[in-house]
């Protein structure tokens, strides 16, 4: 049989329920790809051990009705996970291991798949390069000395490398899409509420969505359908019936309504990304979309206002990473305060104290209704712009991203120039929607990129079959040389 | 009652100064389970033995509310005959310490789930009503223990995220007298609706007194201190006796007030600064992205009210139309839940004024004198009315009615059938009676002539013959009646 670790999801699934490979050799392949894949620094943990362990009962006793039957699958290392270190990429979570499983890990477990390791991210997934990880930068397989992306970097890698069938990640203001455009993947930011926050490590609440990363569209639907569903350990999970997304995954588009926003053409934007785009959009006519322009006023503000809502909730999130109960507490320090400061100064690395400051600021009194308030006014009116256009279209499509993945190193020194890189992620995330980042080109330089599809509130099944006729159509095939191994 | 007057004022060389004074109470709400998780809140465990993961903040933890805690806080909120919001959120009050495990308390800052309400006051002078500002929910802290170890602090979590009611009074009350009754009042409602157990030293009811003077007659408020995390009334009066006093020399001595909050010393019995206005936290509050706002169906706020239970100002009312008694016995026996009902259930079934005047003089002493609440009273409601039952029907007089209250304490035995055992029923036969006063007479002629002959002082002694005879079970008004017949004739 030829390389069954560079085939998607779906194919390896039909693959085992075949018979044609067993869970122990499918998980073997991958262990054998991630030992040659070091370089790459996509992952933090490996449970091999554990996962040819589950391979082995899997085998033993196979159930093929499950969703995801014997497949082992990587994690980005913010979900919690039972008796397996979860680091959030960060020094001051080195030591600590979860006597409890996120919900959302859980919900892929039960669906017979098992963990195969943790993945690499940006600390506390803050960055859009995943270089703000304590474990180190991670590589993207695109390229030596590209970026993966952030801050499910590690994800994007590992998946891109043929390490993991699929993964997941989580997105707070492109987490997920954005590394998927950088390595030529899908990537789904589900509506907030669909996936369940317990047990993973929180950035910005309001925000924080777990969604699947996958080679295909249809992969996609079925990890989200693996992964998502009500659970009432979270006040803010949406309680609602359970969806078969890749059973109704459909490609007849046709008379759908498709709203191109002209706010989506910024100022500087490469040419390329103005191409892909006209070519997203011929795709989408050519199979029958209709294409409105419209216009969703507040889409400047959406980054601005990002950047006051997430670090005021991730000052907060992060008080609880204080030494006095677990993860890294500094040896020096001779009372409380001092502990504080030197564990809290030893454990977070720049960006995060970087946002931990702005937070801290903008909720102060005296800036709180200037920064913080008015950021959640705006918020407001960027959901407002949406629901209008929602109104008259079934969905809009824009770039992914503002460019490609960049080099290592180009824009650490830069915090505001990394932060534009989410300029087409973050509103979907203050809006609460579904948004899905699909392959659909790639620049001169033959790296990938990617377009966005957002979708009304828990619309996710119609985002997923515009994708899924688009991928059919667009014929974009990630070609990675393994270069590393 | 005569009414006195409202006299409370810190003398000072240039005038009378009123004493304002505003609560802060935090009644821990009586619930199983904590306000966002489930861990159990009873009192008394071994340290961090009941803790969750939510309640010591671990990676990835979501709070979930309490319904039962929201109930409550709606129950409470209408004993305070107060308006109920539909609308509210729950706020972090972000700050750092060791007991704090998330870093940041939730609370209700800008929408509470309950707004203004009163609470009525019997004083002396009169009935006075407080104004209620508020009532939140919060999550309680863990506790730091310092004295464990030379070096180190622990941190006991069983408290962490146990749910607090915390009620804010309007600045309307004027004394420490006031304090006092504010205070039974607002336990004394709590405790008839089951929202708080008011065990106060358990814990479970704190408070944070806000304290200020002004010249009497002045409309304007003085500069406040608040003393924070005070757990008892004599304390919380010590605190203000002594804050008041403060306050006035400071002014009398053309000194500024600074507005800071304090810490009352009980060993030395006077307060002391614990941080200035300047060095005030800065909470950072802002709305728990973990918790949605909390949106309260009026019909679920109308069927609470519609099951509360009577309470203390209504069973007032009643008990002194029902009961026919004053307004002093009325306020007694409706203090606690368990004496109005130990009382109800004793006038059921017995003289309503006579049991009224036997709970509070002898039960009561009792009580008092072996330091127990009337749920554990030796005698039960059931007894005492028997016992009210047999003094009214003139079975036995008040004074062997003493004696068996004595014997019914230490057995715990039924009266009837201590007064059967032990013979001690009372002659009542007008026949029997009449044959022993006879008897009595004829032995005692001489003194019979000499009653006749004017000296009616001797009618004391022919009692006391009758009742030696009878063994003090004589009927007195049967034998006094008799007397007088027999002497007569």
């Amino acid at each position: 049989m030829a390389d069954i670790t560079n085939q998607s999801l779906n194919e390896i699934i039909e693959n085992v329920k075949t018979k044609k490979v067993s869970s122990t050799d499918l998980t073997k392949a991958y262990i054998k790809n991630i030992e040659s894949a070091k370089k790459l620094n996509a992952f933090v943990t490996t449970t091999f051990d554990q996962a040819l362990d589950k391979a082995k009962q899997f085998d033993n006793k196979p159930n093929f009705d499950q969703l995801l039957p014997g497949i082992p699958l990587a994690v980005k290392d913010l979900f919690c996970t039972e008796n397996t270190k979860t680091t959030a990429g960060s020094n001051i979570l080195n030591n600590f291991i979860p006597s409890y499983e996120s919900t959302v890990t859980k919900n892929l477990w039960n669906n017979g798949s098992f963990l195969l390791g943790k993945l690499n991210c940006d600390e506390f997934a803050m960055g859009s390069s995943n270089e703000t990880s304590h474990y180190g930068n991670v590589i993207n397989p695109v390229g030596d000395q590209l970026v993966p992306g952030g801050s499910s970097g590690g994800s994007s890698s590992a998946l891109a490398a043929d390490l993991t069938p699929a993964t997941i990640g989580t997105d707070t203001g492109g987490s997920i899409r954005q590394p998927a455009s950088f390595t030529g993947t899908v990537g789904l930011k589900p509506t907030y509420g669909l996936c369940s926050r317990w047990g993973i490590v929180a950035f910005a609440s309001s925000l924080d969505q777990a969604g699947p990363m996958t080679k295909t569209i249809k992969d996609c639907a079925i990890m989200l359908e693996s992964m998502s569903g009500f659970d009432d350990k979270d006040s803010t999970s949406i309680s609602k019936k359970k969806e078969q997304y890749s059973k109704n995954l459909k490609d007849n588009i046709k008379g759908l309504k498709i709203g191109i926003p002209k706010e989506y053409r910024v100022d500087n934007m490469p040419k390329e990304i103005d191409e892909l785009w006209e070519k997203g959009k011929k795709i989408l006519k050519d199979l029958g979309a209709q294409l409105i322009d419209i216009s969703l006023p507040h889409t400047k503000y959406a980054l601005p206002t990002y950047y006051i809502v997430a670090p005021a909730e991730a000052s907060s999130n992060l008080a609880r990473y204080d030494g006095v109960r677990y993860g890294y507490r500094s040896k020096q320090g001779k009372d409380l305060i001092e502990m504080y400061e030197k564990t809290r100064s030893e454990g977070f690395g720049d960006e995060v104290k970087r946002r931990i400051l702005i937070g801290t600021y903008v909720l102060s009194s005296g800036y709180y209704d200037a920064y913080y308030l008015k950021a959640q006014k705006v918020r407001q009116l960027i959901k407002k712009d949406f629901d209008d256009s929602f109104t008259k279209i079934d969905a809009i499509l824009t770039p992914s991203t503002p460019s490609s993945a960049f080099k290592i190193g180009e824009k650490t020194n830069d915090p505001v120039s990394m932060y534009l890189n989410d300029i087409f992620t973050v509103p979907a995330n203050l809006a609460g929607l579904p948004a899905l980042s699909m392959p659909a080109g790639v620049d001169k330089k033959g790296y990938p990129l990617g377009l966005q599809l957002i979708g009304k509130v828990l619309d996710e099944q119609k985002i997923l079959n515009i994708g899924y006729a688009f991928e059919k159509n667009c014929g974009f095939k990630n070609e990675i040389k393994k270069w590393w191994s | 009652m005569s009414k006195e007057k409202f006299d409370y004022f810190i003398k000072g060389e240039k005038g009378k100064y009123e004493v304002v004074i505003g609560l802060e109470v935090h009644a821990q709400v009586l619930s199983k389970s904590k306000l966002f998780s489930g861990s159990s809140t009873k009192f008394g465990a071994d340290p961090n033995n009941q803790v969750s993961l939510i309640d010591s903040a671990f990676p990835g933890m979501l709070p979930v509310i309490n319904e039962e805690c929201v109930k409550q806080a709606v129950r409470t909120g209408l004993g305070l005959n107060a308006k109920i919001n539909n609308y509210s959120v729950f706020d972090r009050k972000n700050y750092f310490y060791a007991d704090l495990p998330q870093g940041y308390q939730i609370s209700q800052y800008k929408n509470p789930i309950v707004g203004e309400g009163k609470v009525l006051l019997d004083m002396p002078y009169g009935s006075k009503e407080i104004g209620i500002e508020r009532l939140h929910l919060e999550q309680d802290a863990g506790k730091s223990i310092h004295d464990m170890d030379p070096s180190n602090t622990y941190v006991d979590l069983n408290r962490s995220g146990i749910a607090l009611m915390e009620i804010v009074s309007k600045p309307d009350l004027r004394s420490p007298d006031e304090v006092n009754a504010y205070i039974k009042k607002l336990r004394s409602i709590m405790r008839y609706l089951g929202t708080c157990d008011g065990n106060m030293q358990e814990g479970s009811l704190r408070a944070d007194v806000n304290v200020s003077v002004r010249k009497e007659g002045d409309k304007n408020f003085g500069t406040r201190c608040e003393i924070k995390n005070v757990n008892s009334i004599k304390f919380m009066q010590m605190a203000i006796e002594y804050e008041a006093a403060r306050q006035v020399e400071l002014i009398e001595n053309g000194k500024e007030i600074d507005q800071e909050t304090r810490l009352f010393d009980t060993k030395k019995n006077e307060t002391r600064s614990m941080r200035s206005k300047e060095d005030a936290h800065d909470y950072r509050y802002f709305p728990d992205p973990d918790l949605l706002p909390l949106k309260l169906e009026q019909k679920l706020i109308d069927d609470l009210k519609k099951s509360l239970p009577e309470l203390p100002d209504k069973k007032k009312e009643r008990f002194i139309k029902e009961y026919e008694l004053n307004a002093y016995e009325a306020n007694v026996l409706v203090s606690e839940k368990e004496i109005s009902d130990y009382y109800e259930e004793v006038a059921k079934f017995s003289d309503k004024k006579l049991a009224a005047t036997w709970m509070m003089g002898d039960l009561f002493a009792m009580l008092n004198d072996k330091g127990l609440d009337i749920s554990k009273s030796p005698i039960s409601a059931k007894h005492f009315a028997e016992l009210i039952k047999s003094i009214k029907s003139g079975e036995i007089s008040g004074r062997i009615a003493k004696e068996v209250f004595e014997i019914m304490v230490e057995s715990g035995d039924n009266p009837k059938k201590i007064i059967e055992s032990k013979g001690m029923k009372q002659q009542s036969d007008p026949k029997e009676l009449e044959k022993m006063i006879n008897e009595i007479l004829s032995k005692n002629k001489d003194k019979v002539d000499q009653y006749k002959a004017g000296k009616e002082k001797l009618f004391g002694f022919f009692v006391g013959q009758v009742m030696k005879l009878s063994g003090g079970k004589a009927n007195p008004q049967l034998t006094n009646e008799i007397l007088k017949k027999l002497l007569k004739g």
